[in-house]
């Protein structure tokens, strides 16, 4: 019994650890994530019509169905 | 029934003429399906056979008359605009001022996507068909609803249903699912009110437009329920529920969870399974009012007084739909049925904990976490141009231009089906409906197809003087189970012809 009781304190301990590397983890995560953003922000940059204001002021439809 | 019925989809595509804001759309859009049509046709093209058109049918059993319509509601009469119905079952035609393209007739939410997603392919292919012509100017297409100036062209849905279900049972139980299902379905829209004047993001591009709760128009007045009755089908048997209320999307998992939610709501109206009031005071309103909360925490009122946000309905129907198929099936439900029930509950579990949970699955999300990271970078308000031109762009159909297909490709929005499986449905049809039928037809005997339509192939065969009407009433026939093998043995449209009338 003493050592089933042993067992679960040992592994929260153990999670306790791991739980930390996840902090860092995530921090480098979040990093990883920022820097993603901004590559396919700056990808998207790319394709992006030139002339935002007046290519959505010519986008001129007619009503449809 | 299931996920599983005789269903499709329609899209009117924005079309976009460079350097040209004042040219034309009906001569653009006839340019572009001309184009693909003299690129793709092996024979003569097939008339479009407008014999069992109804468009002023009403499904509460009245005609309307043809002198009170508006000419935009006479769509039967053939004025001479493009029209080609292709080999995979499909019909590419302009509409009014839009190339459309309807899909075949398919039976699963799966197959609605493939041949949804093979029109945005079909109509690439068109663009650059109508491109390849000397001195034609660019032309753009975008999978959107509206030109945030006031304009808006559909993306409707069809669902073939059975005509003993009450018109009343559908406008009770279907409206408050359409009031909520854009929480899933929704494309997302920069701009609020019909001309996009107030600054903002919604979710979805047509809620603005939508004025009545019931009724038969579809380009003014705009009805949540749409009362259209052709049912291109015995309409004896079946009534055709037309959907306008839907967004355009580019997410296949949006149009997935679309089409396969709105059939399962359909099955549980059909079987008289509902019985609770979902009835939403004022929907029109509630449709608006859900559409401009992205934090998704607005609130409608029920009839019966509670108040719930537009996830908190849809997780009512989801709790009926669970139930429903537990009751009907148990373990032995289809697989996209269960598939269909696990990703309804996962997103809407998601929406409720953090909308931003959906980025890779649903258009809404996708495109305004892409807006939030722009504001975020560049300290943009919702009014400036260059996020209206981000609203514009993830629609934009050419994969290198097209804000969606970036996304694509850099990992960010998860797909159903693979590039291979989509191409091939730009020419195949659907082996399990009588789209296999027509689109056989005009496939190997297309120099003898005169006309065809959803309900019929119209054959002009040599030593006959007139045309001979094979009628396709019933959508479930016409499959390769049942005439594939007919028609892969006659080798001729006379052949085929003669074992199909036995004359």
């Amino acid at each position: 019994m003493a050592q089933e009781q042993k067992q679960p304190r040992k592994s929260s301990e153990d999670e306790d650890a791991v739980e930390t590397t996840q902090d860092s983890d995530v921090a480098e995560r979040k990093e990883a994530l920022d820097n993603d953003v901004d590559d396919i922000l700056d990808e998207i940059d790319d394709v992006l019509e030139t002339n935002a204001e007046d290519f959505v002021k010519s986008f001129i439809q007619k009503g449809g169905e | 029934m299931s996920v599983r019925r005789v269903m499709g989809t329609e899209i009117e595509y924005g079309i976009s003429v460079a350097g040209q804001p004042q040219a034309n759309p009906m001569v653009a859009s006839s340019q572009v399906v001309n184009a693909y049509a003299s690129a793709t046709l092996k024979a003569r093209r097939a008339r479009w056979d407008f014999e069992e058109e109804s468009p002023l049918r009403d499904a509460r059993g009245f005609d309307m008359s043809r002198h009170v319509a508006d000419p935009s509601q006479l769509t039967d009469e053939d004025l001479g605009l493009a029209n080609v119905i292709l080999t995979n079952g499909a019909r590419l035609y302009v509409d009014h001022a839009h190339p459309e393209f309807s899909t075949p007739e398919v039976t699963t939410p799966l197959d609605a996507v493939r041949w949804d997603k093979a029109g945005e392919q079909i109509m690439l292919d068109a663009t650059k068909a109508a491109a390849r012509l000397p001195g034609s100017p660019q032309i753009t297409l975008y999978k959107n609803n509206t030109d945030n100036k006031g304009a808006s062209y559909g993306a409707h849905e069809n669902y073939l249903m059975r005509r003993s279900t009450p018109f009343a049972d559908i406008v009770r139980h279907l409206t408050p699912f359409f009031v909520s299902r854009q929480v899933i379905t929704g494309a997302g829209r920069v701009g609020i009110g019909q001309d996009g004047n107030k600054h903002g993001f919604q979710l979805s591009q047509r809620a603005d437009f939508f004025e009545v709760e019931v009724g038969l128009e579809t380009t003014l007045k705009r009805p949540i329920i749409n009362t259209r009755d052709e049912p291109h089908a015995d309409p004896e048997k079946y009534r055709r529920l037309h959907v306008i209320i839907g967004d355009a999307n580019l997410s296949e998992i949006s149009t997935y969870l679309k089409v396969g939610t709105t059939s399962l709501v359909l099955a549980m109206i059909e079987d008289g399974f509902i019985a609770r009031d979902l009835s939403v005071e004022g929907p029109v309103s509630a449709l608006r009012a859900v559409s401009h909360d992205p934090t998704l925490t607005q609130t409608v009122t029920l009839r019966d007084g509670r108040t719930l946000t537009g996830v908190q309905l849809q997780l009512e129907y989801l709790d009926l739909a669970k139930k429903y198929v537990e009751d009907r099936y148990g373990a032995d439900a289809d697989p996209q049925t269960k598939d269909v029930l696990e990703r309804w509950e996962s997103v809407l579990d998601r929406l409720e904990r953090d909308p931003m949970l959906c980025a890779e699955e649903l258009d809404w999300v996708a495109k305004l976490k892409l807006l939030q990271s722009y504001r975020d970078r560049d300290g943009l308000d919702w009014d400036d141009a260059k996020l209206h031109l981000i609203d514009l762009q993830y629609a934009d159909i050419r994969p290198e231009k097209g804000l969606y297909h970036r996304l694509v490709r850099a990992g960010r929005i998860r797909r159903l089906l693979d590039d291979e499986t989509v191409e091939a449905a730009m020419h195949e049809p659907p082996l399990d409906t009588r789209a296999y039928f027509r689109g056989r037809c005009l496939e190997k005997y297309s120099a003898n197809v005169a006309a065809a339509s959803w309900d019929s192939v119209i054959f002009d065969l040599p030593g006959r003087e007139s045309l001979q009407r094979v009628p396709t009433i019933d959508p479930l026939r016409g499959t390769r189970r049942h005439v594939g093998e007919l028609m892969d043995r006659a080798e001729t449209a006379e052949e085929l012809f003669a074992a199909l009338t036995g004359s």
